[in-house]
This record gives structure tokens, C-alpha cells and sequence, in this order.
């Protein structure tokens, strides 16, 4: 067990080096604009320039470039996202206290969220699973169908037009200023952007608990557990979800984590101050630091949640050997 | 996913092998048999029809906004298609489905959406799933180390937050006119499908890696080695036709996410440039005033819907008639016993083999 966290570890860190590789590339040597004009403002004299590509390291090779960028992506306190590298080219305010500012929302937006998913995926799948083809199966199906089909975006809008325009039911979209996260959580600001996140994992859920559960409960040893006299209840709770929820460990896990690196969509539509957000507004001025920070982290979390999958899924399916 | 390759190389032995009690049974060949399965499937049907109707729509959208609308897709209508507050004016008999935020005809804008949709999502899907095959190939064919480096690699790509370095890879290309990779990569649709299909490549390399890895075992593999075959002609002309279903079932599956990635892309601003009609770009513009417009965010988006379900069921559909299997688990109850028992034959024969 211990070889294999190991083993899992370095390779984590393996991949953490290839991304970091690649954002350098992606959002450092692709873009064809000068990152020394972006900072230095309007109207910039070559001397100005000068002393800025200076400080940024420009003039310097390639690997040096790299390494003042990758330093940043150690998570050790005073070197993770320094303030040296990892500052916004517009208005100099440092990426970690901009993302340590709009984890929250983001935080809450995901949370929330998977935690709906799961209330709705699980269940419906489950139901559908132990009676095929009755009129719940099917609408639980077409549902699931729909579901993974809609666009998160085109939800959301419908979600807001019905219960904010049309029916005044629900908040219309941000969060007003001055208002803590928690404080919105409260006042309901988050349901319809939890909905529109949820209904598409929900989906792909249930559909694969579904499937999942079908398939064990043709298994040998269901057979073994109903012939011992159990209660049908049992045999599905104990015996048979418990193999059936397995590979949705893995699949919640990752989703999670793609989420916490920002709910671009979601997070843009109803106009959250989250990371996503955050993100799309740096793309949109070309402020690649703040990029880099989002999508490195982003990785992080991936990676992380990884890691996390496998070993829980060594502890929970007991085939699992680990070398 | 195994259970595709048991069952579908399972079956090109079958029609030889009824020499034996039960020869007055008429053999099916296995595309027959997948043909009579997939007809009965009337959602499919229902999505091929889509599909059909919208592929039509794509290629004669200059023809039907020349002959039958007479708008073309970037007139501005600005005096007959606002009020006096500057909003479009909603669906009527010259406009079918209103004006967009541009005041141009919404109708046309989705018919030439459509287009830059399809091309987006077939020539994505038509990168993935060659280099995913290819890949995927070679890796479970020679096994070893080639196989760790290439497995390796897609656990990198798939646990790369996507849509992130998507946006940053499109905005960093589309910047300027000269595009990125010294002037390799040009911004435009194709900019947009490369950068979908880098990422998504793995999802069908995992599939046919795992395939390879089982048929690479069979007796006619060897028998094909015996024989002199090279490797080369053994990949391509013993192991591909026998994964050809699952690589169908799944590239299928993949092209509704192509599609919504394009218009996820596109929604956030950073998509196929702006001139370029798409889905996503009418349902951004509409979310600044679909609560006074509610048609320009209803057409894009059911399109998009309609699209992504259609495609959806075909896939699924597809599947259910290649997999007895994940057929077995349709409504069909009576059969459902039958198919079960069947698979598990099948699923016997191997794990003894």
C-alpha cells in the first residue's frame, strides 16, 4: 500500500510538471503579444519597455522563464503563486489574493451543487434500476437523456427566465455587494446556478447507476444473498449498490475537481464572482498570469482528487491490488 | 466495454458454425442481425430524421435565405426589426423566429449556425477518432513500453482542466490574424476543432486500447502470425474491422459534447470568431436580453438541444444494437431473460478461454 501511494505520488508530480510545461507554452510562447506593452500601459517609451521586459524576465532565456513561473506552483507558503510572476498585467494586484478571494464562491457554487447531483442522480438511478420498464424507468430515462443533452448554459437561462422573470419565485442572478458567501447561500442566491450545474451529472448519474446496479444485480453472488433469505431491501442497499456506486466514486471525484478549478460557464451565465469568472474576464484582457494561476490550480485539484480516487477505490473494491 | 468486442468478434464465427443440430435455422449475418435490432429502435429513427432534416438545412441555408427568407444572415434590419427602445421584434411571417440582438434575422443566423456546428463537430470528432485509434492501436498491440508512455499520456490530457487551457489555447491563437504556431494555426472553425479534438482524443484511445488488449489474445490473431503476417497488416486488417462497432458507438457519442464544447466556447465569447454564425454566439448575445426577448434564447437553444438528443440517441441506439448486452436492458421484458442468458454464455466462453 505505502509503494503504491508512492508510486501514485511521483506520478502526480510527473503530471503536474507536463501541465506546467504545457500552460508555460500555451499562455506564455503562443500568444503573439508583448506582455511588456500590456503592463507598461499607454503610450510606452522603448526605455520604459526596456527596464519592464527587465523586471518580467523577458530578456532572459526561455528556462529561466520557466522556472520563475513553474516556482510559483510549489505549494509552499511565500513561493506558491509568488507575487513576483503571478500578478495581474493590468492593474498589479497579486492572482493568489484574487484567488484566495473568489475560492469561496466557487467553492459554494461546486459543494452545493455536487451535493444535488447526488440527491438526484442516486436515487433516480436507483429506482429506475429495480423497476425496468415501468412509466417511472422510462421518465427517468428520458429525463436522463435530456439532461445529459442540455447545454449548462441555455438551462441556466431558461431556469432564470421561468423562476425569476416569469414567476418571481426565485433571485435574479449575482450576488448583490456587500453580501457574504454564506449570507447568499442563505438567501437562496445559489439554487438556480446549483440546478443548472447539477442537472447534467444528475443525468449521467443516474444513467450510469442504472446501469451499473442491472449489471451486479445479475451477479452470482446476488443470487447467493437472495437465497439466504434476505430482504429484497438488503440485498439491493448492501449487497448490490455497494459494487454498483463504486465507479461513481471515481466519476464524482473528478467532477468535483473540474468544477473547483471554476464553473466557467455557470459561474459567467449567473454572474458569480467565482474563479471562473475571474478567468474569463483576464482571457478577455489578455492578463495571462491570472490564467495560468486559475488553470494550474485547476490541474492541481485534478490531480489531487485523483490521487484521492485511487486510493479510496483500493479501499472500497477489494480486487484492487496495489503495486 | 469489453463486452462489445466478446460480443461482436463473437459473431463472425457464427455463421459457420451452424453445420451442426440446428442447421435448418437461417444464419444471420452480424450486420443483419445489427440491422434488424437498430430498425426496431424508433427513438434512433427519431434522430437520424434530425439529423437528416438539419445536415440539409446546413447545406441549403444560402439557397433557403436567398429563395424563401430573402434575409441573408448578417442584414441588419434595424428600422423594420426594433421598437423604439432598440429591442428586436419577435417571430412574425417574414421573420420566423424574430430578430436577434443585431436586429439580423434570427432564422437564418440558426440555419447557418447549424453549419458551423456540424463542421465543427465532424471534423473534431474526424481528429479524434483517428488519432485516438491510432494511438490506441499501437498501444495495446505492443504492449510493453509503448504502451506505458501512451497510456501515461492520456492520464496527462485527462486530467487537464479542459475547458480552461481550450479557452486559453483559442484566445492565445485568435488574438491576431496571424494565429500562433508560426502562422500554422490560423484563428476560425478549424482553430476551435483542433483545439476540441486535442483534448478529447483519449476517450476513444482508452476504448480501443482496452479492445486491442483482449483481441490481440484471440486464436485468429495467432493464426494470422502463423500465417506470416506482419504487424501492420495484423492491426489493420485482423484486429480494426473487428472494433469498428465500438469505434462507432463511441465517436458518435462524442460528437454531441463536440457540439456543446463549440457552443460553450462560443457562449463564452471565445469560440469561432464572432463573425462566424453559431449557437453559442446567439445565446450569449440573448442573455443580455432574453427576459424582454425570450425567442432569441429559445431557437439557438432548442436547436442546440435538439441536436445534441438527436445525436445522442443514435449513439445510444447504435450501441443497443451492436451490444445484446445493453440491450438486454431495454424495456423489453420478455426478451430481456432471453438476451441475459445469452450474454452470459458468451461471457462464459471467455473468461474460459
Amino acid at each position: 500500500m505505502l509503494r503504491y501511494m508512492i508510486r501514485r505520488t511521483l506520478f502526480m508530480i510527473l503530471v503536474l510538471i507536463v501541465i506546467s510545461i504545457f500552460t508555460f507554452i500555451v499562455f506564455v510562447k503562443l500568444p503573439t503579444t508583448d506582455p511588456a506593452i500590456r503592463v507598461a500601459g499607454k503610450h510606452p517609451t522603448a526605455a520604459q519597455l526596456r527596464v519592464i521586459r527587465h523586471s518580467l524576465g523577458l530578456d532572459r532565456s526561455v528556462f529561466y522563464q520557466y522556472w520563475g513561473f513553474a516556482k510559483g506552483l510549489i505549494p509552499w507558503p511565500g513561493l506558491f503563486l509568488n507575487r513576483q510572476v503571478y500578478f495581474s498585467w493590468y492593474n498589479r494586484v497579486a492572482v493568489h489574493d484574487e484567488i484566495f478571494s473568489r475560492l469561496p464562491v466557487t467553492l459554494a457554487l461546486t459543494v452545493g451543487g455536487a451535493i444535488m447531483w447526488l440527491l438526484m442522480g442516486i436515487p433516480i438511478g436507483i429506482i429506475s434500476a429495480i423497476k425496468p420498464g415501468t412509466l417511472i424507468d422510462r421518465a427517468a430515462m428520458i429525463f436522463a437523456l435530456v439532461g445529459v443533452s442540455a447545454p449548462v448554459f441555455f438551462l441556466a437561462l431558461v431556469l432564470l427566465y421561468l423562476f425569476h422573470f416569469t414567476w418571481h419565485i426565485a433571485p435574479s442572478s449575482g450576488i448583490p455587494p456587500g453580501e457574504s458567501v454564506i449570507g447568499a447561500v442563505l438567501k437562496g442566491d445559489f439554487v438556480l446556478p446549483w440546478i443548472s450545474l447539477a442537472v447534467t451529472s444528475a443525468a449521467f448519474y443516474s444513467r450510469m447507476v442504472r446501469g451499473n446496479l442491472m449489471e451486479t444485480m445479475s451477479e452470482d453472488y446476488i443470487r447467493t444473498a437472495r437465497s439466504k433469505g434476505l430482504s429484497e431491501r438488503r440485498v439491493i442497499y448492501k449487497h448490490g449498490l455497494r459494487s454498483a456506486l463504486t465507479p461513481v466514486v471515481t466519476m464524482f471525484g473528478m467532477d468535483v475537481a473540474f468544477l473547483l478549478g471554476g464553473a466557467v460557464i455557470t459561474e459567467s451565465v449567473f454572474q458569480l464572482p467565482g474563479l471562473g469568472q475571474y478567468t474569463i474576464q483576464a482571457l478577455y484582457s489578455a492578463d495571462f498570469p491570472a490564467v495560468m494561476g486559475v488553470t494550474v490550480l485547476g490541474a492541481f485539484f485534478i490531480v489531487i482528487a485523483n490521487l484521492v480516487v485511487d486510493i479510496l477505490y483500493a479501499f472500497l473494491d477489494p480486487r484492487v491490488r496495489y503495486t | 466495454m469489453a463486452k462489445i468486442a466478446e460480443d461482436v468478434s463473437a459473431e463472425p464465427g457464427s455463421p459457420g458454425s451452424p453445420a451442426g443440430p440446428a442447421s435448418e435455422v437461417v444464419g444471420r449475418s452480424p450486420r443483419e442481425i445489427f440491422w434488424s435490432r437498430f430498425r426496431r429502435d424508433r427513438f434512433a429513427f427519431v434522430g437520424i430524421v434530425f439529423i437528416a432534416c438539419l445536415i440539409v438545412m446546413a447545406i441549403a441555408a444560402p439557397w433557403i435565405s436567398r429563395e424563401v427568407t430573402h434575409h441573408g444572415p448578417n442584414q441588419l434590419f434595424l428600422f423594420t426589426m426594433t421598437d423604439q427602445y432598440g429591442l428586436p421584434k419577435g417571430p412574425s411571417k417574414a421573420f420566423w423566429f424574430g430578430a436577434d440582438v443585431a436586429a439580423r434575422d434570427l432564422f437564418v443566423r440558426v440555419m447557418y449556425g447549424a453549419r458551423t456546428s456540424l463542421i465543427v463537430a465532424f471534423f473534431a470528432t474526424g481528429l479524434e477518432m483517428v488519432v485516438g485509434v491510432l494511438l490506441g492501436v499501437v498501444a495495446g498491440f505492443y504492449r510493453g513500453k509503448i504502451d506505458t508512455l501512451i497510456s501515461r499520456l492520456m492520464d496527462v490530457v485527462l486530467s487537464l482542466p479542459v475547458l480552461l487551457l481550450a479557452l486559453g489555447l483559442v484566445s492565445a491563437c485568435g488574438l491576431q490574424d496571424t494565429g500562433c504556431m508560426w502562422g500554422l494555426v490560423k484563428p476560425g472553425l478549424l482553430l476551435v476543432s483542433y483545439v476540441i479534438g486535442l483534448f478529447s482524443w483519449p476517450y476513444i484511445a482508452r476504448i480501443v486500447r482496452g479492445q486491442v488488449l483482449t483481441l490481440r489474445e484471440r486464436e485468429f490473431v495467432e493464426a494470422a502470425r502463423a500465417m506470416g503476417a506482419s504487424n501492420t497488416r495484423i492491426m489493420l486488417r485482423e484486429i480494426l474491422p473487428n472494433i469498428v462497432a465500438p469505434i462507432i458507438v463511441y465517436t458518435t457519442l462524442l460528437i454531441p459534447s463536440n457540439i456543446l464544447f463549440e457552443a460553450s466556447l462560443s457562449f463564452l465569447g471565445i469560440g469561432v470568431p464572432s463573425s462566424v454564425p453559431s449557437w453559442g454566439h446567439e445565446l450569449s448575445d440573448a442573455s443580455q436580453i432574453f427576459d424582454a426577448a425570450w425567442w432569441t434564447m429559445f431557437f439557438p437553444g432548442m436547436f442546440l438541444l435538439a441536436t445534441t438528443l438527436a445525436f445522442n440517441l443514435v449513439g445510444d441506439g447504435l450501441r443497443d444494437a451492436f451490444d445484446p448486452r445493453a440491450a438486454a436492458m431495454s424495456y423489453r421484458r420478455s426478451k430481456r431473460k432471453a438476451e441475459r442468458r445469452a450474454g452470459e454464455q458468451t461471457k462464459e466462453a471467455v473468461s474460459t478461454a
